[in-house]
């Protein structure tokens, strides 16, 4: 692979962002390193778009700086900055062959048409397009034209690459296959991207790191493993995979690090996460709930069963009891538990975490 | 990428240096008199004689006034080898640029043929022995450069995101935007206040305003006439509708049907747009006069008296409808071309009939077309001279009320300034209705995600109604098209109808004299004028007009409203207006342009703009703005984005600016009759010449062969850009077509 990549490294610096008087980013800091991927997670119109246009250019922050590379960029021009940009919409110019699409970027820039013509044929076989440069974008599929747009950002040989939901006007099946793709390429190119998506899964899927992002502002920023384990929010916890958020109480804390926490009837130790002794919001995941018939024997929390959802691989309940609705997934399907039965519910203490709010 | 693209390169200002240097010190600063391309200046005294010294000489030889345009001319020099980011650089860009163009235009606006033009002035300075005539190639080389040496400084300091291009392409538009409209302009409007003494009053304008010549309701409750206010506005509404109805059917016929002569079709209803607006009114007259041959047949067969309801309401409306229903054709067939056939096909498949798809998905999206065919309708109606003059009757309509304010015994420059305001205001009012009635709704369809697939075909019924409305309008058409290319060819309508080629032969004979071809007709004078100038016009206009809307769609910048608004308004203005305007505005230095070809050139350019650019907004806002902004990610700067992805995408709109314009500059005449000269006459002058002194058949031959090049015309441009091709197999079915046209031909 003859793509001369020097991944470089993105800092945002108190970067706030307003149109008229809608605040869109407010004062969001973060800095991303060299040969990272890089997901910005969170629902709609929180702003991750307007991000990613800053980093491009497209938009310029109200205050703040951007800084990529090392370089402070805050005031440069989309055009002048050495980042390529895969849109949701493709935006393949239609008038153009696929080879012109991909060549285009080299071809402002004032290469020859030879070295165009090269490395035009490097980046479509980079992404398993090899001779399909002579066609129009229209006769592509929607996966294929979402490749060549990843070859026209890719052979300008970017100091960062951003996507912007990438995978969005792909049906299901194939958005797994490409963001393996995408991922694939890029670790095997040690590209910087930075990837938008509201898709949880997607995101834990393809990360180094994930900055989930909230109404403007970064709710929490860290690795896949992170964010899923140690939720700093009812937000968080909620939105990275399911969770059941529960009230209960820190009895007492302990080093290292440890809180004994009480729910309802059950007493159990958890990385106390900084908090002091008193009430506090756990959130348990929803395979972390063990399930068992209730019987008088047995010191779990009582509930009972308002529905049980069978789905090949795993059954779905929704639980009533002391600590409000619950719902459970459970694995073990030769033991299911119909619906109305009486239950005795405990936790595996690796699926809880305490929240701070 | 950067230093590649030449982003870093130091002093990119030099050029734009170099020519208001070569304004300055190299070319003739003031008008040439025998004309600058003529060349006989060099060989006559150049550069000493102060007729066409260049400015550094004059400046020597007594026009003192001129040194000081050195200063801005030499500050750039000592930031040659800054960078743009050393803030400088900017400030001294700015301060040369903007006090060299404004003291050049101060110094042409205070020291005119005599001397000092403001006695105040005088009184302070004392008399002044120098003088100085209207402002040349020199002063027009100099000022742009330092416009965009003062807008290459704006963008180093951080305009439009450093864009230099967006910059100066914003600060040259509303140069010639305020030259050219809002100066003549503001000269009429100042008109309105003066009264016949000749001092400024309101009261002058109030009496002229409130009138029931004006305002009067009495032919709802009589059978008086209304006031013109009321007339005016009343067709226009009708025209809007009419017009925007059968551009729809048409635009639907030649898109989504399989009907076998819609290409023909396409061809016809451009007939009307290459016509001199009076040649349809007086087609109509020789049809349905009171002595017209459609008339006179129906009388002898029904036994009834002939009717004069030509003259009229009836009569205007039906030549106007004749005369825009191809403009509205011209917009909404690219409206309607653009909706993405994706959309269409959601539709449908969402269970919705033909109908509903049509009326649901396909009519909303081409709203911004719908909308923008009747503005043109509305304006285009108000604004029309030549029938309401030829039809009107009693129906006296604010066009021609300002015409006879101007032109007849009256001589009322107030109330034809007065007129004008209260015109602007009904167009201006249609604008803003428009403007609210698309909202912000997104109307993109061309989006980067390419498609295929086909148009929705069209629900039965409405197909049979679009085809019933089409092919009579069609056949009418085609009558009156007949009476106009017939009437050439006999002695004298309605007296003696034996054939003869005398009136061709009188207008453009030629002879093959000792000295090689002689143009012996007595046409080819105007003739070659009217093409040259209007081939000058058109690449002109259609290059103005999408700037203009690539700057309106595609840009954020503070006060885009205002400048939309002075982009639109020429259009708004009626052209005897315009004509007039034009001829207070530039008749003295440091304009002093009446009697070339220039002002010709400019007054279609700024009247015809309009269009190119409600046109380009048209089919820009149908481009997925993410198209461009890939382009910029991808390291082009916006001048290459608008060249290479968003021109060719807009090849439909740059057809229909290129020929409109050009159509418009060989057909106008309400502006041109006060422009013309004697070196410079227009053919449609010269056609109502023949018309008044009564020599109908030249009169119509020459109508006839203005048509036909016209229509070559547009063959030609239409082959030279091209169809746009974004599905293959609409460049497939294009040439085809084109294939099967050419067979047509030979058959
Ligand atoms: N050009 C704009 N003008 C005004 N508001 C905008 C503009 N672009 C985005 N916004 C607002 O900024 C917020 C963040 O938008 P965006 O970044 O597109 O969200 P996301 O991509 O996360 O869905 C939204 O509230 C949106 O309405
Ligand atoms: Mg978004």
């Amino acid at each position: 692979m003859s793509l001369h990549l020097r991944p470089g490294s993105v800092v945002f610096e108190n970067i706030t962002k307003k149109y008229g008087v809608v605040t869109a980013i407010d004062d969001v800091s973060f800095s991303i390193e060299p040969g990272h991927l890089v997901t910005l997670l969170g629902p709609s119109g929180c702003g991750k778009t307007t991000t990613l246009r800053m980093i491009a250019g497209l938009e310029h922050p109200t205050n703040g700086r951007v800084i990529i590379g090392g370089k402070d960029v805050t005031s440069l021009p989309a055009t002048d900055r050495d980042v390529s940009m895969v849109f949701q919409s493709y935006a393949l110019f239609p008038h153009m062959t696929v080879a012109e699409n991909v060549g285009y970027g080299l071809s402002v820039s004032g290469l020859g048409k030879q070295e165009t013509g090269e490395r035009v044929e490097e980046g479509l076989e980079l992404v398993g397009l090899a001779g399909y440069g002579q066609r129009l974008p229209s006769e592509l599929s929607g996966g294929q034209q979402q490749r060549v747009a990843v070859a026209r950002a890719l052979v300008l040989e970017p100091e960062v690459l951003l996507l912007d939901e990438p995978l969005s006007n792909l049906d299901a099946k194939l958005r797994r296959k490409v963001r393996e793709e995408i991922r694939d390429l890029q670790q095997k190119l040690g590209l910087t991207a930075v990837y938008v998506t509201h898709d949880q899964e997607e995101a834990l899927a393809v990360s180094d790191r994930i900055i989930v992002m909230n109404r403007s502002v970064i709710a929490q920023e860290g690795t896949p493993r992170e964010l899923y384990e140690k939720p700093a929010s009812s937000f968080i916890a909620d939105f990275i995979g399911d969770a059941n958020l529960v009230e209960g109480e820190i009895v007492a804390t302990h080093s290292p690090n440890e809180a004994t926490v009480r729910i309802a009837s059950l007493q159990c130790n958890l990385p106390d996460r900084g908090l002091a002794a008193g009430p506090v919001k756990i959130a348990i995941r929803p395979d972390c709930v063990l399930l068992e018939k209730a019987s008088p024997e047995l010191k779990g929390i009582k509930g009972n069963i308002i529905h049980a959802t069978y789905l090949g691989n795993q059954i779905h309940y929704t639980i009533d009891s002391a600590l409000g609705e619950l719902f459970v997934v459970d694995y073990r399907i030769d033991r299911a538990i119909t619906a109305g039965s009486d239950i005795s519910m405990t936790f595996a203490s690796r699926g809880m975490a305490l929240l701070a709010s | 990428m950067g230093a590649e693209g030449g982003k870093f390169v130091r002093a990119a200002f030099l050029p734009w240096l170099i020519l208001g240097w070569v304004g300055f010190a190299v070319l003739p600063w003031y008008l040439v008199e025998d004309g600058f391309w003529a060349f006989q200046w060099l060989i006559d005294g150049y550069p000493l004689d102060s007729d066409y010294a260049p400015a550094l000489v004059q400046a020597a030889l007594g026009n003192v006034w001129l040194f000081p345009l050195l200063l801005p001319l030499l500050a750039p020099l000592f930031i040659i080898r800054k960078t743009k980011t050393d803030p400088d650089y900017a400030r001294v860009l700015i301060i040369s640029g903007g006090f060299g163009f404004a003291y050049l235009l101060a110094q042409g606006f205070i020291v005119g043929i005599s001397g000092w033009e403001y006695t105040a002035l005088e009184n302070l300075f004392g008399p002044m022995n120098s003088r100085q005539y209207g402002m040349g190639y020199g002063a027009l080389l100099t000022a742009t450069g330092f416009l965009v040496l003062f807008t290459s400084g704006l963008a180093a300091a951080g305009s439009l995101r450093g864009d230099v291009f967006v910059t100066s392409a914003i600060g040259i538009v509303i140069a010639l935007v305020a030259t050219f409209v809002f100066l003549p302009v503001g000269k009429v409007l100042i008109s309105a206040f003066i009264s016949e003494s000749g001092t400024y009053a309101f009261a002058a304008f109030g009496e002229n305003f409130f009138t029931r010549k004006i305002w009067g309701l009495a032919c709802i409750t009589t059978t008086a006439s209304c006031g013109v206010a009321w007339n005016s506005l009343f067709l226009a509404l009708l025209t809007g509708v009419s017009t925007t109805l059968l551009g729809l059917a048409f635009a639907l016929v030649a898109t989504r049907t399989d009907f076998r002569w819609k290409k023909s079709l396409r061809t016809l209803t451009v007939l009307p747009i290459i016509t001199p607006p009076f040649v349809i009114g007086l087609a109509l007259i020789l049809l349905f006069g009171r002595a017209g041959t459609i008339t006179q047949f129906v009388s002898d067969l029904l036994g009834v008296e002939p009717g004069r309801w030509l003259y009229g309401l009836p009569g205007i409306w039906l030549a106007q409808t004749l005369s825009f229903t191809p403009i509205a054709f011209l917009v909404l067939i690219g409206v309607v071309e653009g909706v993405s056939p994706s959309m269409e096909e959601a539709s449908q498949t969402l269970g919705a009939s033909r109908w509903n798809t049509f009326k649901r998905v396909s009519l909303p999206l081409m709203r911004p077309g719908l909308a923008n065919a009747f503005l043109i309708g509305f304006i285009e109606s108000m604004a029309d001279f030549g029938n309401p003059m030829v039809l009107g009757g009693n129906y006296e309509v604010l066009s021609t009320e300002i015409f006879f304010a101007i032109v007849g015994a009256q001589n009322d420059q107030g109330r034809a300034a007065v007129l004008a305001i209260l015109l602007l205001c009904f167009t201006l009012s249609a604008f803003f209705a428009q403007r609210v009635w698309l909202g912000k709704k997104s109307y993109t369809t061309v989006a980067g995600k390419a498609e295929s697939g086909a148009h929705a075909g069209m629900n039965p019924l409405l197909r049979n109604i679009c085809l019933g409305v089409t092919l009579p309008w069609a056949a009418f058409t085609l009558a009156i098209y007949g009476m106009i290319l017939f009437g050439g060819f006999v002695i004298s309508w309605g007296r003696d109808h034996s054939l003869t080629l005398q009136h061709y032969s009188n207008a453009f004979s030629v002879d093959w004299a000792e000295h090689g071809l002689h143009w012996e007709g007595t046409a080819w004078d105007s003739f070659w004028t009217t093409i040259t100038i209007s081939a000058i016009a058109a690449p002109l206009t259609a290059a103005l007009g999408l700037l203009t809307s690539f700057l309106l769609v595609r840009q954020k910048f503070r006060g885009k409203n205002l400048f939309e608004f002075g982009t639109m308004l020429s259009f708004a203005i009626p052209g005897t207006v315009i004509g007039v305007s034009y001829i207070l505005a530039f008749n003295v230095p440091p304009f002093e342009l009446t009697g070339t070809g220039v002002i010709l050139v400019l007054c279609f350019v700024f009247r015809n703009m309009p269009v190119g650019v409600r046109g380009g907004i048209a089919a820009m806002t149908q481009l997925d703005k993410s198209l461009d902004e890939a382009s910029l990610t991808l390291g082009a700067n916006s001048l290459t984005t608008l060249r290479r992805v968003i021109l060719p995408l807009l090849r439909p709109a740059i057809v229909a600016a290129l020929v409109y314009s050009f159509v418009r500059a060989i057909t106008s005449v309400s502006a041109v009759i006060f422009l013309v000269s004697a070196d410079h006459n227009m053919a449609t002058s010269y056609i109502i010449g023949l018309v008044e002194n009564g020599q109908y058949g030249i009169a119509i031959a020459y109508s006839s062969v203005l048509i036909i090049v016209m229509l070559l015309a547009i063959f030609l441009v239409q082959r030279a850009v091209g169809e746009r091709k974004l599905r293959r197999d609409n460049r497939l079915e294009a040439t085809s077509a084109k294939s099967k046209s050419l067979k047509e031909k030979q058959a």
